[in-house]
C-alpha cells in the first residue's frame, strides 16, 4: 500500500487546527495562531498540487484508493479520486490559504477559534470529494454543517442567528432524506462502495424514489429554486471568510454530489427527472437573476447571483453531454474562484466602510484604482466574458443545453444577458458615477495581503479563461466513461 | 443444585446492602465510608458480573424462572457502571444541599439491585418483584431532597403514577396468567396464539405499564416534573439508569413470551416510537429549564429506542442496544456539565444561565458543543452512529414511515439542541462559574466526551459485543 496522501490531505488541517487548540487564545491580531493555520493550509496545497501532477490524466478509473474496513462487514472507509473530484480538491485547498490570510480584516474576536472553524472544515471539504463510500460521504457532507453553523453563528452580522439557525435546519432537512436512501442502497444492493454500485447497478424500480431522495439534500445544498432563500441570508450575515467559503466549496459539493451519485447510480432516474431539473434551473437563472437586479445589498446581489450561476450548473450537468457536464465542472471551479475573489471584493470596501449598500459607494474608480481594475476583472468573469473562465464554463454548457433541448437552451442564454445586466450595473453604481458620499474620500486602497489574495485568484481567472486545457483535460476521459457508464446503463434497463 | 455462580453478582450486592445499613446504624458520621464502600461494591459486582456470566451463552435457574444469557450481562454491567458514575459525581451536590446521608448510596444499591433482577427475570413474578424494589427505592431517591417542595411533590407524582401503571402492569400479567396458565415466559409463549381477543388486552397492558417506566408517549406525563424536581443526581439516575433495566424487560417481554403475536403489538411499538419521537422533539422546544429539556429529549431518544425495537429483528434489537448504551454516554456527559454549573453554593439550571458559557469555560461549551450536536445527531459523533444502526435496522424492514418520520423529528430536535449551542455561544456572558469541580466530575465528563467524539474511528468494538446478543 502507497504512502495514504489522501487521508493525509483530509487530515493535516485537523492536526493543524489541535495545534491551534492548544495554542494561546489573543485578544486582536493573533498571529501564532493565523501563521500555523496558513502554514497548514499552505502545506496541504502543496500536496494537492502535487496530487495533481502524479494525477494519470488518461484513465477514468479512481487514483490513490484506500480502502479499509472501518465498520465491520458493513462500511469501509474508502477514498479516491478521478478527473472530477481532484479539480474540486484543489480548489478547496487554493482558496482555504486566502481565507486564512483574508481574515485579520474582517475577523475581530476569537481569531483562534474562527480559524479551527475553518480548518476543520477544509478537512471535511476535502472529504466530501474523496469519499468512495456512501455512508462516509454522507458523514462528511453532514459534518460541514458544525463548522459553518458556528461561523455564521459567532463571526457573524446582526442577523447571524436568524441565518445559522436557517442554514442548518434547511441542509438538515433535505440530508435527512438522503441517508434514508442511502441506507435503502445498502439493503437493496448489499454495499455502499461507490465504484461496486457504478459496477452493478441499481434496480430501475427504486431508482426514481432514491433520486428523489438524493436530489432532496442536493438541491437545497446547491441551491435550486425554490428551496435557495438559506443562501442569500447565510452569505449576507456571515463574515467574508465564511461566506467565501460557503460560495467557493460548499455550494459546489452538491453539484459534484449530482455528477457523482445522481447521474452515475440512478441513470433511468436521472433521465426521467430531466426535465424537471431543467424547468427548475431555468427558473433559477432567470427567476434570480431578475431579484439580483433589485438588491440593494452588495453581498445579496452576488449571492442571488451565485444561485442563478448553480442554476447553470445543473442544467449543464443535466443536458448529459460531454460538454454540458464538462462546461458545469469547470463553471463551478470558475465559479467557486470568482465568487470567493466578489464576496472578497465586497469585504475590502465594507471592512473600510461598514457598510454593503450599493448607494453607499460610487465614484470608487477615483479613490482606489487597483481596487476598480481588480474587481471589474471579476465582474466580468462572473457574466462570462470571453477570456474569463466563466466564459469557458458558461459557453460549453448552453453548447451542450443546445444539442439536448433548444428551448431550454434559448432560455438560458437570456440568463446570460440578465447577469451581464446586473454584474455591470453593480459595478457602475459601486465605482463609477459621482463621488457623493464623503466618506468616501478617506479610504485607502487594497493593502498588501488584500492585493495578494485578489491577485491569486485573478490569475486563475483568466489564466484558464484563455488557456483552459489543463482543466478539460483533466476531467475529459472521466466525463466520457461517466457518460458512456450512463448509456450503456439506460441501454441495458 | 442450581449453579448459583450465575447469580453472585446479585446475592453479593444484597448482602452487601445488608451489612452497609448495619454500618449504617452502629457508626455514627458513615456517610462517607458508605459512599466509598458502595463504590468498591458496585465495582466487586461489575467484575464478578464479567467473570461468572459474561461467557455465559444461556442458561437458566430455578426452574427457569430466572435467565442469564449475553443480554442480561451485558445490561446489567451498563447499569452498574452507569450507577457507579452517578454515584461518584453525586458527592459534591449532595454535599451542598446536605444531604450527604448514607441511604442515599445504599438506595442506589438497592434500585440496582432491583434492576439486575428485573433484567434476569424469566418468570412475571420475579420480574414484578425486581420491579417494585427498584421502583421503592426509586420514589425515595425522587423526594431525597425532602425539604425542598419540589422534590417531594416529585416523589409524591413518581408514587401515584408508578403505582398505577404498576397496577395496569399486574393486570396484564393476570390475564397473560390466565391465558397460558404459567408465568414462566417460555411456557406462555408456547402456550399463547393470537386467536384469543382478551389476550389482547393483558398484551396491552403490559405494554401500557412497561412504556409508563421507560416513559414513553402518551404514558410520559411524569417524567418532566418528576426529572425537574428531583435532585439533579438522581435525575440523571433516572435518565439512565432504570431505562436501560426497563428496555431489557421490555425486549425479553415482546420477544419471549409474546413472539408469536407480533402482529397484534408491532403497531403499538410503532405508535409508541412515532409518539415520543415526535412529541419529544415539538415539546422540548419551549422549554426553559435544563432538566425539563432533558426529559422531553430523553422521551424522543426513547422513540428511536423504541423504533429498533419494533422491527422484530435481531439486528433491530441489537441497534437498540446501541443506542441506549450510547444515550446513557450521551446523557452522563450532559449531567456533567450542569453539574459543573454551580456558583457559591448554588447550582443553575436554567437554560439561560448557560448564556455566553463560551467566553469564561471555553473547554465546558465545547465538550457541551459537542455533547448537544452528539444528541442532535450530526455526523461524525456518536449521536450519529446510533441513530444510524436504528435507521438501518427499520429500513432492513422496509418500514420507511418509521424511518422517515424518525429522520425528520431529528430536523426537529435539532432546532432545540441548536437553541442552547446559540445561547452558549452566541449571546452575552453572565458571572463566571465555580471551577473547583471534583476530580471524578471532570474525570467523567472528559471520559464521556472522549467517547463521544472519538467513537467514529473504532466503532467496531461495541458492535462486536452487542451482536451476540440473539434473542429471536
Amino acid at each position: 500500500m502507497n504512502f495514504p496522501i489522501l487521508s493525509s490531505l483530509i487530515l493535516l488541517p485537523i492536526i493543524g487546527s489541535l495545534f491551534l487548540f492548544f495554542t494561546k487564545d489573543k485578544e486582536g491580531n493573533n498571529l501564532t495562531a493565523k501563521y500555523v493555520a496558513l502554514f497548514t493550509t499552505i502545506v496541504n496545497f502543496l500536496i494537492s498540487i502535487y496530487l495533481w501532477i502524479a494525477f494519470e490524466q488518461s484513465t477514468s478509473s479512481f487514483q490513490f484508493i484506500e480502502d479499509r474496513i472501518w465498520i465491520e462487514g458493513f462500511i469501509n472507509y474508502k477514498v479516491g479520486i478521478d478527473g472530477i473530484s481532484i479539480l474540486f480538491v484543489i480548489l478547496t485547498t487554493f482558496i482555504t490559504p486566502l481565507c486564512v490570510i483574508s481574515v485579520n480584516n474582517s475577523v475581530k474576536n476569537r481569531l483562534r477559534d474562527f480559524l479551527i472553524a475553518i480548518l476543520i472544515m477544509e478537512s471535511f471539504m476535502i472529504g466530501v470529494f474523496c469519499a468512495l463510500d456512501l455512508v462516509v460521504f454522507y458523514l462528511f457532507f453532514e459534518a460541514g454543517l458544525i463548522p459553518m453553523f458556528l461561523i455564521i453563528g459567532i463571526w457573524g452580522g446582526t442577523r447571524r442567528v436568524y441565518s445559522a439557525f436557517k442554514f442548518f435546519l434547511y441542509t438538515l432537512l433535505g440530508s435527512v432524506l438522503m441517508l434514508v436512501a442511502i441506507i435503502s442502497i445498502y439493503w437493496i444492493t448489499g454495499t455502499t462502495d461507490v465504484v461496486k454500485l457504478y459496477e452493478i447497478g441499481i434496480d430501475v424500480k427504486y431508482q426514481n424514489l432514491l433520486w428523489l431522495a438524493f436530489f432532496s439534500s442536493f438541491a437545497v445544498k446547491t441551491p435550486m429554486w425554490p428551496v435557495h432563500t438559506w443562501l442569500p441570508d447565510a452569505h449576507v450575515e456571515a463574515p467574508t471568510a465564511g461566506s467565501v467559503l460557503l460560495a467557493a466549496i460548499l455550494l459546489k459539493m452538491a453539484g459534484y454530489g449530482f455528477i457523482r451519485f445522481s447521474l452515475g447510480l440512478f441513470p433511468v432516474a436521472s433521465e426521467i427527472f430531466t426535465p424537471l431539473i431543467y424547468v427548475l434551473s431555468v427558473i433559477a437563472i432567470i427567476f434570480t437573476s431578475l431579484i439580483a437586479l433589485m438588491q440593494e445589498d452588495m453581498k445579496k446581489l452576488i449571492a442571488y447571483s451565485s444561485v442563478a450561476h448553480m442554476g447553470f450548473v445543473t442544467l449543464g450537468i443535466f443536458t448529459l453531454q460531454q460538454q454540458g457536464i464538462e462546461g458545469s465542472i469547470i463553471q463551478m471551479i470558475s465559479h467557486g474562484l470568482v465568487s470567493a475573489a466578489l464576496f472578497l471584493t465586497v469585504g475590502v470596501v465594507y471592512d473600510r466602510m461598514h457598510s454593503r449598500l450599493i448607494s453607499t459607494y460610487g465614484g470608487l474608480v477615483s479613490i482606489i484604482p487597483k481596487y476598480s481594475i481588480l474587481f471589474m476583472i471579476f465582474a466580468l468573469a462572473s457574466l462570462g466574458l470571453p477570456g474569463t473562465s466563466g466564459f469557458i464554463g458558461e459557453f460549453l454548457i448552453l453548447m451542450g443545453a443546445f444539442k439536448d433541448n433548444f428551448l431550454v437552451a434559448v432560455i438560458a442564454s437570456l440568463g446570460v444577458i440578465l447577469g451581464a445586466a446586473y454584474m455591470l450595473w453593480l459595478y457602475k453604481r459601486v465605482v463609477f458615477g459621482k463621488l457623493i458620499n464623503e466618506d468616501l474620500k478617506k479610504i485607502v486602497d487594497l493593502n498588501k495581503s488584500e492585493y495578494f489574495i485578489l491577485s491569486c485568484l485573478a490569475a486563475p481567472i483568466l489564466f484558464y479563461g484563455f488557456y483552459p486545457d489543463p482543466l478539460i483535460n483533466t476531467i475529459e476521459v472521466s466525463v466520457k466513461d461517466l457518460i458512456s457508464m450512463h448509456e450503456t446503463n439506460l441501454a441495458s434497463k | 443444585m442450581e449453579n448459583l455462580n450465575l447469580i453472585l453478582p446479585e446475592i453479593f450486592i444484597s448482602i452487601s446492602i445488608m451489612f452497609l445499613l448495619i454500618l449504617g446504624v452502629f457508626k455514627k458520621d458513615s456517610s462517607k465510608i458508605t459512599v466509598n464502600l458502595s463504590l468498591f461494591v458496585i465495582l466487586i459486582t461489575t467484575i464478578i458480573t464479567i467473570n461468572e456470566t459474561f461467557s455465559v451463552n444461556k442458561e437458566t435457574l430455578f426452574n427457569g424462572s430466572v435467565v442469564i444469557d449475553q443480554m442480561s450481562s451485558l445490561m446489567k454491567i451498563i447499569t452498574l457502571i452507569g450507577g457507579f458514575l452517578v454515584l461518584v459525581i453525586s458527592s459534591t451536590y449532595l454535599k451542598t444541599f446536605k444531604i450527604y446521608n448514607i441511604e442515599y448510596p445504599i438506595l442506589i444499591l438497592s434500585s440496582i439491585l432491583g434492576m439486575m433482577i428485573m433484567i434476569s427475570s424469566y418468570d412475571l413474578i420475579v420480574f414484578y418483584m425486581g420491579l417494585e424494589l427498584q421502583s421503592l427505592a426509586l420514589y425515595v431517591l425522587a423526594t431525597y431532597n425532602r425539604d425542598q417542595l419540589k422534590s417531594s411533590e416529585a416523589g409524591l407524582k413518581y408514587f401515584v403514577l408508578s403505582a398505577l401503571s404498576s397496577g395496569l402492569l399486574l393486570y396484564g400479567c393476570s390475564l397473560v396468567y390466565g391465558f397460558s396458565g404459567s408465568t414462566n415466559f417460555d411456557i406462555i409463549s408456547n402456550q399463547l396464539n393470537s386467536d384469543e381477543y382478551v389476550l389482547t388486552f393483558g398484551i396491552v397492558f403490559i405494554l401500557v405499564g412497561l412504556a409508563f417506566k421507560i416513559s414513553a408517549v402518551p404514558f410520559h406525563m411524569w417524567a418532566p416534573d418528576v426529572y425537574e424536581g428531583s435532585p439533579t443526581t438522581v435525575t440523571l439516575f433516572f435518565t439512565i439508569v432504570p431505562k436501560i433495566a426497563a428496555l431489557t424487560v421490555f425486549i425479553r417481554f415482546l420477544y419471549v413470551p409474546f413472539l408469536n403475536l407480533i402482529d397484534q403489538w408491532q403497531m403499538i411499538i410503532v405508535f409508541l416510537s412515532i409518539a415520543s419521537m415526535i412529541f419529544g422533539a415539538v415539546a422540548a422546544i419551549g422549554q426553559t429549564n435544563i432538566k425539563r429539556l432533558i426529559a422531553y429529549s430523553s422521551i424522543s431518544h426513547i422513540g428511536y429506542t423504541l423504533a429498533g425495537l419494533a422491527t422484530a429483528t435481531n439486528e433491530g434489537i441489537q441497534s437498540s442496544i446501541i443506542y441506549i448504551s450510547i444515550y446513557v454516554v450521551m446523557n452522563l456527559a450532559l449531567f456533567s456539565c450542569l453539574l459543573m454549573l454551580r456558583r457559591k453554593d448554588q447550582y443553575y439550571e436554567d437554560i439561560d444561565d448557560l448564556s455566553g458559557l463560551s467566553k469564561n469555560h471555553p473547554l465546558l461549551s465545547l465538550c457541551l458543543l459537542l455533547i448537544l450536536f452528539s444528541l442532535a445527531g450530526i455526523p461524525p459523533l456518536a449521536g450519529f452512529f446510533a441513530k444510524f444502526y436504528v435507521f438501518k435496522a427499520v429500513l432492513e424492514q422496509s418500514m420507511y414511515f418509521l424511518a422517515i418520520v424518525g429522520l425528520l423529528s431529528t430536523v426537529v430536535a435539532a432546532f432545540y439542541y441548536l437553541r442552547i449551542i446559540k445561547i452558549i455561544y452566541f449571546d452575552k456572558e453572565k458571572d463566571k462559574y465555580d471551577t473547583d469541580h471534583s476530580l471524578w466530575l471532570k474525570f467523567s465528563l472528559t471520559l464521556s466526551t472522549i467517547l463521544i467524539l472519538f467513537y467514529f474511528i473504532f466503532p467496531s468494538p461495541l458492535i462486536e459485543v452487542v451482536s451476540r446478543i440473539n434473542i429471536i
